[in-house]
């Protein structure tokens, strides 16, 4: 008999609240938090524009000797690591550490971390920078500090598939769980990549938005970056019971594929198989599934494509699942994106209410699914699936069941 | 019109791409002849904006709605030569 994964809790910091129900009701609301950045050089980039977090203030968290070590993908991570604990029940630890891991997605890691000491050594053309810049700036750093936080002593270690890490480091702790390798693993992404140097390096592929983030709709013009982190307690069902947790969902199943074609186009092939996969991971078929979180990133070449795959892998049924692509609210998070995402599954399955894809002005033929735009959507909804596809060619898709 | 020297320095850029000599580069073929695909095109409006120092406007998921028309080695020729005007006058 496979061990069942349930999520018990679940943490986030976003630009549409400091945490998860803030988020999830902002969401619900379908009101973007996308606008003027706010960061050094700003007013060199060509599209200034991002899903930025404001009113984060991180002292009101962290002293000052942990300010100096962990940079802000780190203090997202972080924050939202300890509201999971929390909401999961488990804030006085665990009863057996080495059966309880991390696996945190990430893309860019301390990335402000890694800027900040380009500044000063290029830039300043300064000789000397902060001790603890390479354990700021060095990918696994959430994953360890969530792990030190909260003493959980078994497999821990971060996962990097760009705009898919979130939903590869689900799919690592679903297999942990079912493999008897641990009994609670914490699973998320956390990414704050809003630097002058990033942005730069994105207004290069040009495939950026100036004036907002549209999914399916046909006036869209590109993507839009965000940052943010959500971390999410995944337990064995029956470590839950027996310790009185209520589980919200199950994670029931997950597919990882590649495209193993082009870098940075997304393949219909690849996206189809991971869909497919999901769904059969999960035990389920394709007229099980009543909403689908779209990866919906708003390029050209996205959309249309991500449309083409859900028909390919779910025939006619996917004519009766529901799509909507949250990234028009928060922008793309990175490898935050699919944890946050999944919060909207949660809003789904447990709330009873898909978030929309905002700011639709008009429908695009080419994406002819059922879009839930502008407005939520009220239903019961018992199954659903997360997308992400990342450049590499590197596809994950997570199966969500309701309890 | 368009400068020949702008025309030229721009039928370098597109042959580099293309894989060809410039001689072999025809003023009237479409980067789609050329067999320069949407990255290709990414990296020709980089190359165009390096060597003219100038920024152009052009996104890829909406290449006919940019204001630089890329439909013939003139065209985009002309174009460079108007963001050129335009943006030393700025």
């Amino acid at each position: 008999m496979t061990r069942r994964a349930v999520i018990t809790g679940y943490g986030a910091v976003t630009s549409l609240g400091l945490t998860a129900p803030d988020t999830i009701r902002a969401m619900a609301a379908g009101q973007p938090a996308i606008g003027p950045l706010d960061i050094q050089d700003v007013d060199r980039l060509n599209k200034p524009i991002g899903g930025q977090i404001r009113n984060f203030d991180a002292s009101a968290h962290f002293t000052r000797s942990e300010l100096v070590l962990y940079d802000r993908a780190v203090q997202l991570a972080l924050v939202a690591a300890a509201e999971a604990m929390d909401h999961a029940g488990l804030k006085d630890g665990i009863s057996d550490p080495s059966r309880a891991g991390v696996i945190m997605g990430t893309g860019g890691g301390g990335i402000s971390a890694a800027e900040d000491n380009y500044r000063e050594v290029f830039e300043a053309a300064k000789n000397r920078v902060h001790p603890f810049t390479v354990p700021r700036l060095m990918a696994n750093a959430a994953a360890s500090h969530i792990s030190i936080r909260h003493r959980l002593q078994g497999p821990t270690f971060t996962v990097s598939t760009a705009c898919a890490s979130s939903n590869h480091a689900f799919a690592q702790a679903l297999a942990l769980i079912r493999a008897g390798v641990a009994d609670v693993v914490l699973a998320g992404g956390s990414d704050a990549m809003l630097t002058f140097g990033i942005l730069k390096a994105w207004e290069g592929l040009r495939v950026m938005s100036s004036d907002g983030c549209r999914p399916f709709c046909a006036t869209r013009n590109g993507m839009v970056q965000g940052e943010g982190a959500a971390v999410f307690v995944l337990e064995s069902e029956d470590h839950a019971r027996n310790r009185g947790a209520q589980p919200l969902a199950e994670l029931a199943g997950a597919a990882m594929t590649s495209d193993a074609a082009d870098v940075v186009m997304p393949n219909q092939d690849g996206a189809a198989r991971a869909i497919a996969g999901a769904i059969a991971d999960a035990g389920m078929v394709p007229d099980d599934i009543d909403y689908v979180n779209a990866h919906g990133t708003a390029t050209a070449a996205n959309d249309r494509l991500e449309c083409a795959a859900l028909r390919q892998a779910m025939g006619p049924g996917a004519d009766g699942i529901a799509v909507s692509s949250t990234k028009s609210m928060h922008g793309h998070c990175m490898g935050g994106t699919g944890a946050i995402e999944a919060l909207a599954v949660m809003s789904t399955l447990c709330d009873g209410v898909i978030p929309p894809t905002a700011g639709r002005q008009e429908p695009d033929p080419d994406c002819d699914l059922d879009i839930v735009a502008n407005t939520a959507r009220q239903g019961n909804y018992n199954a659903a699936l997360s997308n992400a596809f990342a450049f590499g060619g590197l596809n994950a898709v997570l199966a969500f069941r309701k309890l | 019109m368009t400068d020949l020297a702008t025309l030229e320095k721009i039928r370098g850029i597109v042959a580099e791409q293309a894989l060809l000599e410039p001689g072999d580069v025809a003023d009237d073929a479409t980067l789609d002849d050329l067999g320069i695909d949407s990255l290709g095109i990414v990296e020709i409006i980089y190359a165009i904006e390096e060597e003219f120092s100038i920024s152009v406007p052009f996104n890829a998921n909406e290449p006919d709605a940019s204001d630089f028309d890329i439909s013939s080695l003139p065209a985009i020729s002309q174009a460079v030569d108007r963001l050129m005007a335009e943006q030393s006058a700025g």
